[in-house]
């Protein structure tokens, strides 16, 4: 039987703003465990919730990045269960009135595929703390530092029919997120989680197949992993008679396999209703169109553009706009030297080579956009040929702050443009190999086109590099072959 | 809607309320069942059109900036935390 997989996703972002999204406290990562936690993200008797502008902002964002619904009123309410990392025994979340409404977002499968996902609601939420299960004298510890962390769910419909599907979703959706400057994006740190419903159906069935809910999955690879797993394990159970049952699973990496979570004997009933401590949030169409004055232009947008305005290639486009910071230094660049095609080739080629060996990020690239189009424009205006270019190109990365002219001077990298100094330079390889200019002679046009290799080298090891190999080859060629 | 037994039994757990008895169960049966008739009289208004009231105050959300205004009080709080270690609170053993 053919079998149809069907995947839906809960991505969980957090948020990057400064405090927490009811308290003042600081959601910065990595401090002393409690250091950051508040009365009111410990849920003191007493404390109230207020909410955090910069999450509010940031959700009306995104929002306005996937095309989405802005309801003007919305609702916090509380997600109550029972957790030591809880502290207040609710979470407050949004369920029936989310701030964020349905939206769609446009994944890139190849250059050229593309298919739209539409976007279920996102809501804004409050993040749990975190439980040591290491064994402190038979106990477990609780830091309440990542309480209280705003985090903005996104949930998407049940549109994607592969694991490559979903994970060009988490990466659309990653990109939209680290472009808007929301969230830091950093799926090692856990400031994207995503939680994976899969499905499967036989092919041509309208009716959706039981699924499973695989919890809190935090790479690319690890999303299509599990997939691929969940799904083949689905298909074999249907097809030897058993039921795939609606449930919880975990993706554990080390074995390269799902598993099901301790089935509770009752299904969760988290009684959600409005909290009271919190008035609902009304958004007037002048502050989201405020908001909307300061969206950047998106990953979409801008690899649009990269193709039809700039001429590059799918590929090219998709590279270069994959990340913020990647595209802002191609157009940095670009601005300098004024030609995409070369910026597209050296910001792929050179920079990135140099980039990965040493694993710097772009961000801190020691070359910055300005040296690399400086560098770019002396090739393209005859300065130095390309040979040199990578010599200056060395020397930047490793230089502090000087600009490719002054290394082209300093190294006297110049190309030697001067036909007399080549014709000189040329005649004095002549005269100083008679016999290989003998041989050339006597060879036919097939051998000469080789043999003229060696005589290229010696006058370009005689400027030093510095002489234009296009114009040595033609003008060696003519006093060859005169005689 | 009818309230029963089973009822308040799940409901006491999901709140993690320790009923003593039997009895103490059954007394809150006939209490849920009193205040459920309640909203079964309440049922009767017509709410056709009307938005569901989340807040009585006819007010809306004020919001605060996004600026970091907490500093570290962990040793205030941990005095009166029953456990805790390296700055950690301390639980009875959670076993996921």
């Amino acid at each position: 039987m053919q079998w149809e997989t069907v995947i839906g996703l809960e991505v969980h972002v957090q948020l990057a703003t400064q405090s927490k999204i009811f308290s003042g406290a600081s959601t910065a990562f990595g401090a002393e465990p409690n250091t950051q936690a508040c009365a009111v993200d410990l849920g003191l008797p007493g404390v109230l919730p207020v909410l955090n502008e910069g999450a509010v902002a940031m959700a009306v964002q995104f929002g306005l990045a996937i095309d989405a619904e802005i309801p003007e009123t919305s609702l916090f309410e509380r997600k109550n269960y029972f957790y030591p990392d809880l502290p207040k025994g609710y979470q407050t979340s949004q369920m029936a009135q989310p701030i964020i409404g349905k939206g769609e977002v446009e994944l890139v499968l190849d250059e050229t595929e593309r298919k739209t996902v539409r976007i279920h609601h996102a809501h804004l939420e409050e993040d749990a703390g975190k439980s040591l299960h290491e064994d402190f004298h038979g106990m477990s510890g609780i830091d309440l530092n990542r309480a209280g962390t705003p985090l903005l769910e996104i949930v998407s419909e049940p549109d994607m029919r592969s694991a490559r599907e979903a994970v060009a979703y988490i990466r659309a959706i990653h990109a939209i997120v680290t472009y808007l400057g929301i969230s830091d994006g950093n799926m090692a740190e856990g400031s994207m989680r995503c939680d994976v419903n899969v499905s499967v159906r036989p092919k041509g069935q309208e009716a959706f197949g039981t699924r499973a809910e695989i919890k809190n999955v935090n790479s690319f690879r690890f999303v299509e992993r599990a997939i691929e797993f969940e799904v083949e394990r689905q298909i074999e159970l249907i097809e030897d008679g058993g039921k795939v049952v609606q449930e919880t699973r975990l993706y554990d990496p080390d074995l390269d396999e799902t598993r099901s979570m301790r089935t509770k004997e009752e299904a969760n009933d988290y009684r959600y209703f409005p909290c009271p401590d919190l008035l609902p949030i009304m958004l007037d169409s002048a502050y989201i169109e405020h908001q909307r004055t300061t969206l950047p232009e998106l990953p979409t947008e801008k690899r649009n553009r990269f193709e039809s305005d700039l001429g590059l290639s799918a590929y090219d486009a998709g590279v270069l706009s994959a990340t913020r910071p990647t595209a802002e230094y191609f157009e940095a660049v670009l601005a300098v030297c004024g030609d995409a095609k070369q910026a597209a080739n050296w910001v792929q080629g050179e920079l990135s080579a140099h980039l990965n060996r040493e694993n710097i990020d772009i961000k801190n690239s020691p070359v910055t956009p300005e040296q690399l189009g400086g560098l770019i424009s002396r090739v393209l205006d005859d300065t130095i040929n390309g040979k040199a270019a990578k010599q200056v190109f060395a020397a930047l990365w490793n230089n502090d702050g000087q600009s490719a002219d002054e290394i082209i001077d300093a190294q006297g990298l110049k190309q030697v443009t001067d036909t007399g100094a080549i014709e000189a330079m040329i005649d004095q390889v002549i005269a100083d190999n008679p016999v290989q200019v003998a041989q050339y002679r006597e060879a036919d046009e097939a051998k000469r086109g080789k043999m003229i290799g060696f005589f290229v080298g010696q006058v370009m090891k005689a400027s030093r590099g510095t002489a234009n190999p296009q114009q040595v080859n033609g003008v060696l060629k003519q006093k060859l072959d005169e005689a | 809607m009818a309230i029963e037994h089973a009822d308040v039994l799940r409901a006491a757990h999901l709140a993690r309320l320790g009923l003593k008895d039997d009895a103490e169960a059954h007394g809150y049966v006939d209490d849920l069942t009193h205040i459920l008739e309640m909203v079964d009289r309440l049922q009767a208004v017509d709410t056709e059109g009307v938005a569901p009231l989340s807040h009585p105050l006819d007010a809306t959300q004020r919001l605060r900036p996004d600026e970091v205004t907490e500093s570290n009080q962990r040793e205030t709080f941990q005095a009166c935390a029953p456990a805790t270690t390296e700055g950690l609170y301390l639980v009875p053993r959670v076993v996921e």
